[in-house]
């Protein structure tokens, strides 16, 4: 006859469920560590801003010269890419993560401003781009738009993009969208305080680009 | 949230975390008292007779070696009964059997084409030996591999006795594959067998007594696997099945992948197509670990490969599409990020991870007890490359094949 020991059956399923539940606590851990990662980056450009805005309100004492694009922050880019994969990775609502997409994007709209106010200050032609999308599944362009604008950064370096989500609960972000007059229809670019509709590709954008911006 | 279709694949991986748990608690439950059977292997109380039977069908090329191999066991010739039964080759596979004539007492029979189960069912309908079992045309045994066989027929209550199977002599890659996958198959009867719970009595050199043959009447076609299915029906009366895991046999294992592709596609549909016949047995503690155990765990096996395959498909289909889209739109790919950042740490990366490494601890497990320790360690670099790549292939189709009811031809 066979023979059927239940109390193993048990001991298995509670070794499993251990081994289970260590490859959660685990992946929790490195994906809070990721996270402090991702806020760490976020508040160094905050302090960034921060030095540079300082910096602006000297500038009656000093000269354009010493006011470099330099000043601006260079980690916007990193802190998207890591912010793009971790919303990708622990989903969309993540409260952790909305917060730091809220966070990032308040950054963004103070680097903007702050490379305007310069720009202007300076007599420089505004090299910033300004990107309205959403994955929310209603803008089929805006993968392709990304890759193209990923892109325009990587060959321009001094080009700034700065992209909003348009569903993004962010009272900033609904004015930034009223004072352009941006409607629904996305990817929405803005260059040059002029809004274009609907996908761009590289020859179109690059045209519209100031022609001083510098290739790699 | 995870969507649905990643949810699946947790529980999935639960389950096959499961199984793999069961058999590394059974090794450590069990590991000193496999220990101690190697000790008394070759001490046997006496020497049953034994028949072993050799159905072949076109193997003129290994039939010699086969037969070679059987007369130089270290067995009391006069205990010792060798029938080669040729069904119906259209090779030179009798003129090789010819040559074996009247030499050590070996018989020879000759009939028409009928299949491997006609092939052994001729020769038991002629057996009268305490003991019998298969050698399949292509497989070779030891010196000691018999003894160390009929050794665990000093218990009374077994009934059949499996080897432990090696790869013969493996040096193309598919064969190093198969050389590592065999040795997990060893572990794996191992446990089995100590669990009560094999699922297969292999054509290459299982025993039987007799008395199953009389009580349980001779093999079946059972959808081309025949010793799948005997395994089953030996279970449905509790018949007792154990392995030696110390008797070495060694099979020519197919060296391309058309030939692989053939043999697992009708093992595995084989097995799909028994376990309908025999579906009372699934979950049912009377049939202890084997319906309990055994039986689900190779059915969610299958069923969960071609699921994760399935998944994995649509994932790099996402990816490639999406970094085809990148080039369209700017004609040159991204390098690569090498930041840790990037790196998967979802719980999926972990307990895939945990499932590898007892994989991997149970092959090295396997070669130790295959005494193939010596080695290149290379199949297993190349079982862990390859081998999820190619079993989709035959277990697709068995699956499709099972669902229409479709006939697998022998060869």
């Amino acid at each position: 006859m066979h023979n059927f020991d239940g109390k193993k059956y048990i001991y298995v399923l509670a070794i499993t469920s251990m081994i289970f539940f260590t490859a959660v606590f685990l992946s929790n851990y490195f994906n809070e560590k990721k996270i402090a990662q991702v806020r760490e980056i976020a508040d160094k450009i905050a302090i960034d801003i921060l030095s540079s805005e300082t910096q602006y309100a000297l500038l009656q004492e000093s000269s354009c010269r010493d006011v470099s694009n330099s000043v601006l922050s260079k980690e916007l880019n990193s802190l998207a890419e890591k912010l793009s994969y971790t919303e990708e990775s622990f989903g969309k609502s993540d409260g952790e993560i909305l917060s730091l997409k809220q966070y990032y994007s308040l950054l963004q709209i103070k680097d903007y401003l702050l490379s305007k106010r310069i720009a202007e200050k300076c007599g420089l032609k505004s090299t910033s781009v300004i990107y309205i999308y959403s994955n929310e599944g209603d803008c089929p362009d805006c993968e392709k738009e990304g890759y193209v604008l990923t892109y325009l950064q990587e060959t321009y370096p001094e080009l700034r993009v700065y992209s909003f989500d348009y569903h993004l609960d962010l009272s900033v972000i609904k004015t930034l969208l009223s004072v352009y007059n941006i409607k629904g229809e996305l990817p929405a670019i803005v260059i040059n305080e002029h809004v274009y509709y609907g996908f761009k590709d590289k020859v179109e954008l690059e045209s519209l680009l100031p022609k001083k911006l510098k290739k790699k | 949230m995870e969507s649905v279709p990643t949810a699946l694949v947790y529980i999935l991986v639960f389950i096959s975390l499961y199984f793999e748990v069961f058999l590394l608690l059974t090794f450590l439950e069990k590991r000193k008292a496999i220990k101690r059977e190697e000790s008394g292997l070759m001490s046997l109380a006496g020497y049953p007779s034994v028949t072993i039977i050799v159905p072949c069908f076109n193997e003129e090329k290994t039939l010699a070696k086969t037969v070679n191999s059987l007369l130089s066991l270290n067995y009391p010739k006069n205990k010792l009964s060798i029938t080669i039964v040729d069904d119906g080759s259209t090779d030179k596979t009798w003129e090789v059997a010819k040559l074996f004539e009247n030499k050590n007492g070996i018989r020879l029979s000759r009939k028409k084409n009928g299949g491997k189960h006609t092939a052994l069912n001729y020769a038991l309908a002629q057996t009268k030996t305490e003991l019998v079992g298969c050698l399949d045309a292509d497989s070779f045994v030891e010196k000691d591999t018999l003894t160390k066989i009929v050794k665990y027929f000093e218990d009374k209550e077994v009934m059949a006795v499996t080897p432990a199977i090696k790869v013969h002599n493996p040096r193309k890659i598919l064969e190093l594959v198969q050389n590592a996958e065999y040795n997990l198959g060893i572990f794996f009867r191992k446990m089995l067998g100590a669990i009560d719970a094999i699922q297969v009595t292999p054509g290459p050199f299982s025993i039987f007594r007799k008395k199953v043959f009389d009580d349980l009447g001779p093999y079946r076609e059972a959808h081309n696997t025949e010793d799948l299915e005997m395994a089953f029906r030996m279970h449905e009366s509790h018949y007792k099945i154990v392995n030696s895991h110390k008797a070495f046999v060694t099979t020519t294992a197919p060296a391309t992948l058309k030939g692989l592709y053939g043999q697992r596609l009708r093992w595995v549909h084989g097995f799909l197509e028994n376990s309908i016949d025999y579906r009372h047995l699934f979950l049912n503690p009377k049939y202890g670990n084997f319906g309990m155990f055994m039986l689900p765990a190779a059915v969610f096996s299958v069923l969960s490969v071609l699921y994760l395959v399935g998944y994995t498909i649509v994932n790099i289909g996402m990816y490639i599409s999406d970094k085809i889209l990148e080039i369209r739109m700017l004609g040159v790919v991204n390098s690569f990020s090498v930041d840790l950042f990037f790196i998967n740490t979802g719980a999926l990366t972990f307990l895939f991870i945990a499932m590898a490494l007892i994989s991997f601890f149970m092959i090295i497990a396997g070669k130790r007890i295959a005494e193939d320790m010596k080695r290149t360690h290379a199949d297993i670099a190349y079982f862990f490359l390859l081998y999820g790549f190619i079993v989709p292939l035959w277990l697709f189709m068995a699956v499709y094949n099972t669902v229409l009811s479709r006939k697998i031809s022998w060869r």
